[in-house]
């Protein structure tokens, strides 16, 4: 448990970091928080000349737009900011820019959100987040301590921060799949803490006397192997999807990788574990290395609920 | 012996089974996965099939292509329209009980009157106290009322109540639902669901529909259609320039020019029974032809008969179509309109006046469109991302564990036949995140069988023989898993209240995953286990 005095300042750094890009970098909202519509065409002959295209859209005056090439080179993403003059300008746009390129280009998508549309779904995904926050923390206050939730949370909290700052970073699209790549992130890396956590207080009724960072390394010793195999199977499945899965979920699985794979497991282990120090779990303990009852690296023996057969004995009645 | 008997029932609790339980757990399973069976088959065949096993899993409109509006009930329009009402009535009584009053006028969201002599105010106040009714809630009478009236001074001021407001406001959703549903009907397209969202919104939702510009355009009309006299005291320019008589308004028409048109309704659109579109006999170019009911023909023929030889006004959404002048009366409720229309204009001015008039003008809020193209781009992707992650997941699982490794695999195709089994009976929606959930889930699933394998191998490690690990592997691992999957369970709930669409795809893989998965954990991979163990007697445990 010594890294913490290493792992503490180094996450405090990454947070207050992607906080500053949060607020100075910004996040690359797509329509569905900022309103406006998105057009992903293909042209029906040959690739896609960009030039041309933006100089038809741009001789409609539609104000900001972004063309893109998008996968295949005949695929082109259209994204045209969100009209003066409420929902209905909006559907003005979206039918101007189709009499514009007319049919020498298949419409592959086209979505239109209203500025009605988007301030709510923009406080719904807020207020959707902190829901889930409060729900997961009255959960884990029910089943453990309220260190244990204050510690689960504020380990997540910090996953959900380095998050934004790497979308902040690498100027994914922030949208509707973002929030729900955050809430899938906050659901796993806590389902890893919790693992943890669980190990924790098993150990905190089993050996009463064993000094606490001496009793958090023996319990993230225990689950480190159960860690690394689970978030080897979910980084394959992740993988899959960000090779296979197509462009459309593409910035939904780099999210969930970079969350899940990479801050969700450093968290549990680095952050949440030795954060219960902190939270005072444990601190009427008699600590220190003086006898410890037993030696951490066989956590497992006989419980002491159980009557004292041996597993020898136990084998013997069977037969 | 008295703790060998103990230490046996402790076996029993983990891994003993008795028949009938393992019979029940296989034959639970097994009827989830059944339910997943008609979606191997095609349409026209899962028809034939009993009822209660047609239900299928839904592709969502990003996997099948279609278009998905979100409309909105111009709300404003409805208030406007309520306090207009209330102008109305309260000229209306206070002309009949002959009190003398000034200053009529909309304020706000009130309207307010002045009563000339102080003598008249208790009158004029009953009068217009009746014209409030009390509004009925859920449990019988509400207290509250339609209109609140104040008085201060002979100024009486009526305001709708909100509630009264709300009530419209919910009326004229539902209304506006079954006419979208009979203009989406008449236009001929295919499966179409229209719901209420939230208080003043409506979702349409048409599979397989690419451009949505003609359904648009139908969806955006109110479609009122008024038959009025035109004023012929002076022409729109004069009104224009000077000032309005006060029955009339000037009103454009749909091809340019003004025209002075009386605001008193003869007959209305509500008093339709059909139209259809159709071609003039003499000039050939397209009308539509309409036949009014009893009531609308007798007020018709009325109308026509007073005024042959002046000319009267279709209007259409506070637009003039056309102002033919009367020849002579038209005595059998039928009638023609005419307005340059082109052969589409016809049809579609048809199919409004067919599906009757919105209460309210909507606005499309929200639009999202998916070509065929892409949608089968989707679906070909999230199957390669399946299969791929899927594989990936069982070889790994088999390297690391092995024999067990294998029986996680079981529990995992099972559990993926699971989800598809729930979700088609829930007939759920497929969507691409949705896919995204259920790749994900099975690399969470295995994580149950992970937490139970460590366990085992820590016991053995402790010392335990084989049997007894496994058996103390499971019973501590099951708390763990429940603990760990309930946290991203309510993650999952959470993201399905607030999302819409795709996202609520994903939020529904992901839930139903995570039950799946416990149920497996919890039975399936425990009852393999169980067989294994009474089969092989295993002395150690070949992880």
């Amino acid at each position: 448990m010594r890294f913490r005095r290493i792992s503490f300042p180094i996450s405090a750094m990454l947070s207050i970091i992607a906080i500053l890009l949060y607020f100075f970098h910004g996040l690359n909202f797509g329509i569905d928080f900022i309103g406006g519509t998105l057009m992903e065409v293909q042209t029906k002959a040959g690739p896609a000349d960009l030039a041309k295209m933006r100089a038809t859209i741009g001789s409609l005056h539609l104000g900001d737009f972004s063309l893109q090439q998008f996968g295949a080179p005949n695929d082109v993403l259209i994204r045209i900011s969100e009209q003066p003059g409420g929902d209905q300008a909006q559907q003005v746009a979206v039918q101007r820019v189709r009499g514009a390129l007319g049919s020498q280009v298949d419409y592959r998508r086209v979505e239109v959100v209203g500025p009605s549309v988007s301030t709510e779904l923009l406080s719904y995904g807020t207020i959707g987040l902190v829901l889930a926050i409060m729900a997961i923390l009255v959960y884990l206050w029910f089943r453990f301590e309220w260190q244990f939730a204050l510690g689960a949370m504020i380990a997540n909290v910090h996953d959900l921060v380095l998050t934004v700052g790497f979308m902040s970073l690498t100027r994914v699209d922030f949208d509707l799949t973002s929030i729900a790549a955050l809430l899938t992130i906050l659901g796993y890396s806590l389902n890893d803490t919790v693992v943890i956590y669980d190990r924790i207080r098993e150990m905190l009724r089993r050996y009463k006397r064993l000094s606490m960072p001496d009793l958090l390394n023996a319990s993230v010793n225990a689950t480190l192997s159960r860690s690394i195999v689970t978030h080897l199977t979910v980084s394959l499945s992740l993988l899959a999807l960000l090779l296979f899965g197509g462009e459309a979920i593409r910035s939904f699985t780099a999210t969930m990788m970079f969350g899940v794979v990479l801050v969700g497991t450093y968290t549990s282990v680095f952050i949440a574990s030795p954060i219960l120090i902190y939270l005072g779990v444990g601190a009427n303990r008699r600590g220190g290395a003086e006898e410890p009852d037993t030696p951490p690296e066989a956590p497992s023996t006989v419980p002491s609920q159980t009557p004292a057969a041996t597993p020898t004995r136990r084998a013997r009645a069977r037969r | 012996m008295g703790r060998v008997a103990f230490i046996t029932r402790k076996i029993e609790a983990m891994l003993f089974f008795t028949r009938w339980k393992a019979a029940a757990i296989l034959i639970a399973a097994f009827v989830i996965c059944l339910f997943a069976v008609p979606n191997f088959f095609s349409e026209s065949a899962v028809q034939k099939w009993p009822s209660w096993a047609q239900r299928h899993i839904v592709l969502g409109l990003d996997l099948q292509g279609g278009s998905s509006l979100l409309l909105e009930v111009d709300t404003n329009a409805v208030r406007k329209e309520r306090l207009q009402a209330v102008d109305d009535d309260v000229l209306r009584v206070l002309r009949q009980a002959r009190i003398p009053f000034t200053g009529r006028a909309i304020h706000g969201n009130s309207v307010e009157v002045h009563i000339t002599r102080s003598t008249d105010i208790d009158n004029a106040l009953g009068k217009l106290r009746d014209l409030s009714q009390p509004l009925s809630g859920i449990l019988g009478a509400s207290g509250q009322r339609s209109i609140d009236v104040a008085e201060n001074g002979g100024l009486i001021t009526l305001t709708p109540s909100d509630a009264a407001i709300t009530e419209r406001i919910r009326q004229a959703v539902d209304q506006s639902i079954e006419i979208i549903q009979r203009r989406v009907n008449e236009l001929g397209l295919v499966e179409p669901t229209i719901q209420r969202e939230g208080v003043d919104r409506i979702l349409v939702q048409v599979p397989g529909l690419q451009d949505p510009t003609r359904l648009k355009a139908i969806l955006g009309k109110t479609a009122k259609l008024d038959f009025r006299m035109v004023d012929l005291s002076m022409s729109p320019e004069q009104a224009a320039a000077t000032h309005a008589p006060e029955d009339s308004e000037i009103l454009e028409g749909q091809n340019g020019g003004k025209y002075l048109v009386e605001k008193r309704v003869l007959v209305s659109g509500a008093d339709l029974v059909d139209a259809q579109p159709g071609f003039d006999q003499r000039t050939n170019e397209p009308v539509v032809n309409f036949r009014f009911n009893s009531n609308g023909a007798r007020r018709f023929a009325e109308a026509t008969q007073q005024n042959v030889g002046k000319p009267f006004a279709i209007v259409l959404d506070n637009q003039v179509v056309s102002a033919p002048v009367i020849r002579e009366p038209i005595l059998g409720g039928q009638g023609q309109i005419s307005g340059s229309f082109t052969v589409q204009q016809a049809n579609d001015l048809a199919i409004l006046l067919r599906a009757g008039a919105l209460p309210a003008p909507l606005t499309v809020v929200e639009e999202r469109t998916v070509g065929p193209g892409l949608g089968q781009d989707s679906i070909l992707a999230g199957e390669h991302a399946a299969y791929v992650g899927a594989a990936l997941v069982v070889l790994f699982m088999f390297v690391t564990y092995g024999l067990f490794g294998l029986f996680a695999n079981i529990a995992v195709g099972i559990n993926v036949a699971m989800i598809f089994g729930v979700l088609s009976m829930l007939s759920a929606t497929l969507t691409l995140p949705g896919i995204a959930g259920i790749v994900l889930t099975v690399g969470i699933a295995v994580d149950s069988n992970v937490l139970i394998y460590e366990r085992i191998r820590e016991e053995v490690r402790a010392g335990r023989t084989a049997i007894n690990a496994i058996d103390a592997g499971f019973s501590r691992a099951l708390a763990t898993i429940l603990d760990s999957n309930i946290t991203t369970f309510i993650a999952a709930a959470v993201l399905f209240y607030i999302g819409s669409g795709p996202v609520r795809g994903f939020a529904v893989t992901l839930g139903v995953g995570i039950l799946t998965s416990l149920f497996t954990a919890f039975t399936l991979t425990r009852l393999i286990m169980a067989y294994w163990v009474r089969l092989w007697r295993p002395r150690t445990v070949p992880i």
